[in-house]
């Protein structure tokens, strides 16, 4: 029962990341179509964002832990969204007319830009946050014991998550977003400027991610340059199983995916532990291509 | 009849041809090794080039039959002691097989996707061999020890004797090329090309789409097992790193970077991916990173790939008397 407990908590938390990671996959696909194959790596550079500018302005020494690394996100956030839409503008823009197996490759060679120009300003070794950041306490609920960073990691990715949700449902901005989901041509009828909506997604997707990435680096302590497209790939999986395209069906899915991956390591083998991603992905794949809450379309998989 | 561009096109062949030929007369033991990868992965590339380059099936998971011909090659030369040659076909069989039972489920999914379940294909394969799958695949060590290929009792060391295994692999390169041109040009190769291009119009001329894919999933996996006996022969350590998904990376680039579905194409991307960075050690850290602007640089300014295949000729007098309907 402990175990079990434990596993489900650690993968509510990891499957909160997976999730956040997952938002930028579905957003991108839902608006373009194009499978952003280089977000994994947007979500490194937030790690590694993350690690420069707490090191350098120590900013948690100055206003204190939870201050200091509130602040420390929304820059990362800022930061990686820039990046986000200087990627959409060098590497995507010029393709959106063209076939769309074209943008995957130009997509490809961006991830492979990223995690080698990390790799060319960080070292290829493993890097280490600090660890006295923020607390290392372990509740203890009805006896089974529960680490605060664990529920932190959950409640912020659910935060940031319905404050997506509420953002694409209820404003204006959010509506243009969707309309330009479901046809941009008429949306730019209707006077909607999807270049700009575009620019958005770009910047909202990564901005998350990043925001994952910093609790990555937070919780788990060691970064390195190319953990982004294990993450992506579980990201995307958790994006297909939930249905791409569908902003609840990314939580869902993060989150789903996260329990199986964790309660499998423990009960079925360690060592899968990356493969059982993969299987889930291909077999949701092959069984049900829509995913769990994605809509029967028209188009085929 | 033939214009001045074929006729240059034709000489530089003819002059690359020459090059490599008499390579070993004047290049030291370091270059020919590298021309042996360069040939190993042209090779690969040629393979991949099958599937994703005449097939337009965009999968990334090339390594995965590469491996499992390799470790093939590597079980059966150390268990039984069986020549590593005499094993290249069951290598080639092994691969094929394994291909046909994963394409089978997963080929009709479309480009992109198709693209992710590949990945997680070669990283599930990865990950069974480094957790010592049916306890034969030495788990993250890898195997050592496989013996060096010999030909009538003429052993040819890879390592010591990068030279001797040079002709080796020039020898499959040839076989390759000349193989993969008749199957280009073939019955096969039309359909494929056909298909890429228009699947629902080549479903409704009476292609059986699904078929034909699949054939060049098996054809493309069969032909890289084979490569990787020479693989594991040739160096005679095999170990789970040097599967990984980066590998199946480098096989992609090679294909689209030197254009898809054109077989000279197909080498000038192994020349370029492979070879070229041991001219510049210095870079040797960049070499992933060029590649990927390079990769991003073609798809905006020429997404057919430095050297695209030639659109196909069907001479009107050449044709078979039943073939032309006027």
């Amino acid at each position: 029962m402990e175990i079990f407990f434990t596993q489900l908590t650690n993968g509510l938390a990891v499957g909160g990341i997976y999730a956040l990671i997952a938002l930028g996959y579905t957003m991108v696909y839902g608006v373009l179509k194009l499978i952003n194959f280089a977000h994994g790596d947007l979500f490194t550079i937030g790690t590694y964002l993350g690690l420069s500018l707490l090191t350098s302005l120590a900013i948690t020494d100055k206003l204190g832990p939870v201050a200091g690394v509130i602040l420390l996100a929304v820059m990362v956030m800022c930061l990686v969204g820039i990046v986000g839409i200087l990627l959409d503008r060098v590497a995507y823009k010029p393709l959106r007319t063209s076939p769309r197996l074209s943008a995957v490759v130009s997509a490809l060679g961006a991830s492979i830009v990223f995690s080698n120009a990390i790799m060319l300003v960080y070292g290829p070794s493993t890097k280490v946050y600090p660890h006295d950041i923020l607390t290392t306490r372990v509740l203890d609920i009805f006896g089974l014991p529960v680490p605060v960073m664990r529920l932190v990691i959950l409640l912020t990715s659910i935060v940031l998550m319905i404050a997506l949700y509420g953002f694409i449902q209820k404003t204006k901005i959010g509506t243009a977003i969707r309309a330009a989901a479901i046809d941009q041509d008429a949306a730019r009828l209707m006077g909607i400027n999807v270049d700009r909506v575009i620019m958005l997604v770009f910047f909202i997707g990564p901005a998350l991610g990043g925001a994952a990435g910093l609790m990555v680096g937070l919780y788990y302590g060691q970064i390195k340059f190319t953990m982004g497209w294990i993450y992506g790939l579980k990201a995307f999986t958790a994006a297909i199983l939930g249905g791409i395209g569908n902003i609840p069906g990314a939580m869902v899915g993060g989150l789903l995916l996260g329990v199986i991956e964790s309660l499998g390591a423990a009960y079925i083998s360690l060592a899968w532990k990356d493969a059982i991603a993969f299987v889930v992905l291909i077999l949701i794949l092959i069984v049900r291509p829509t995913g769990l809450l994605g809509e029967r379309v028209a188009e085929k998989i | 009849m033939i214009d001045k561009k074929t006729k240059f096109r034709r000489l530089v062949y003819a002059a690359f041809v020459l090059f490599w030929m008499t390579a070993p007369l004047y290049l030291n033991k370091y270059f020919i090794d590298v021309l042996n990868n360069v040939a190993l992965y042209a090779v690969l590339g040629l393979s991949l080039n099958i599937i994703l380059g005449y097939g337009g099936m965009f999968h990334m998971g090339h390594a995965a039959f590469y491996a499992i011909g390799a470790y093939t090659t590597a079980i059966i030369n150390i268990q039984f002691g069986v020549p590593v040659l005499l094993i290249m076909p069951l290598a080639g069989m092994m691969a094929g097989l394994f291909a046909l039972v994963v394409a089978r489920p997963i080929i009709h999914l479309r480009g992109d996707y198709l693209l992710i379940v590949t990945i997680g294909l070669v990283e599930i394969v990865r990950i069974a061999l480094i957790n010592n799958v049916f306890g034969i695949t030495g788990g993250a060590n890898g195997i050592f020890g496989i013996s060096s290929p010999s030909i009538f009792g003429y052993t040819i060391n890879g390592i010591v004797h990068p030279h001797h295994y040079y002709y080796l692999l020039t020898a499959f390169l040839g076989i390759t090329i000349v193989l993969f041109f008749l199957l280009e040009h073939s019955r096969f190769g039309r359909a494929l090309r056909y298909l890429c291009s228009d699947e629902i119009a080549a479903e409704g001329s009476g292609i059986n789409t699904a078929g034909y894919k699949l054939a060049a999933f098996v054809i493309g996996a069969f032909w890289a097992g084979m490569t990787g006996t020479l693989y594991a022969a040739k160096i005679t350590f095999i170990s789970p790193e040097s599967f990984s998904f980066w590998e199946s990376v480098v096989m992609f680039m090679i294909v689209i970077l030197g254009g898809s579905g054109s077989i000279p194409g197909v080498i000038l991307g192994a020349i370029l991916i492979i070879g070229l960075p041991e001219l510049f050690q210095g870079l040797q850290q960049y070499r992933l990173f060029i590649f990927g602007i390079a990769l991003v640089i073609m798809m905006i300014f020429r997404p057919q790939g430095i050297i695209p295949p030639k659109p196909p000729k069907y001479p009107v007098n050449r044709l078979d008397k039943s073939e032309v309907v006027l």
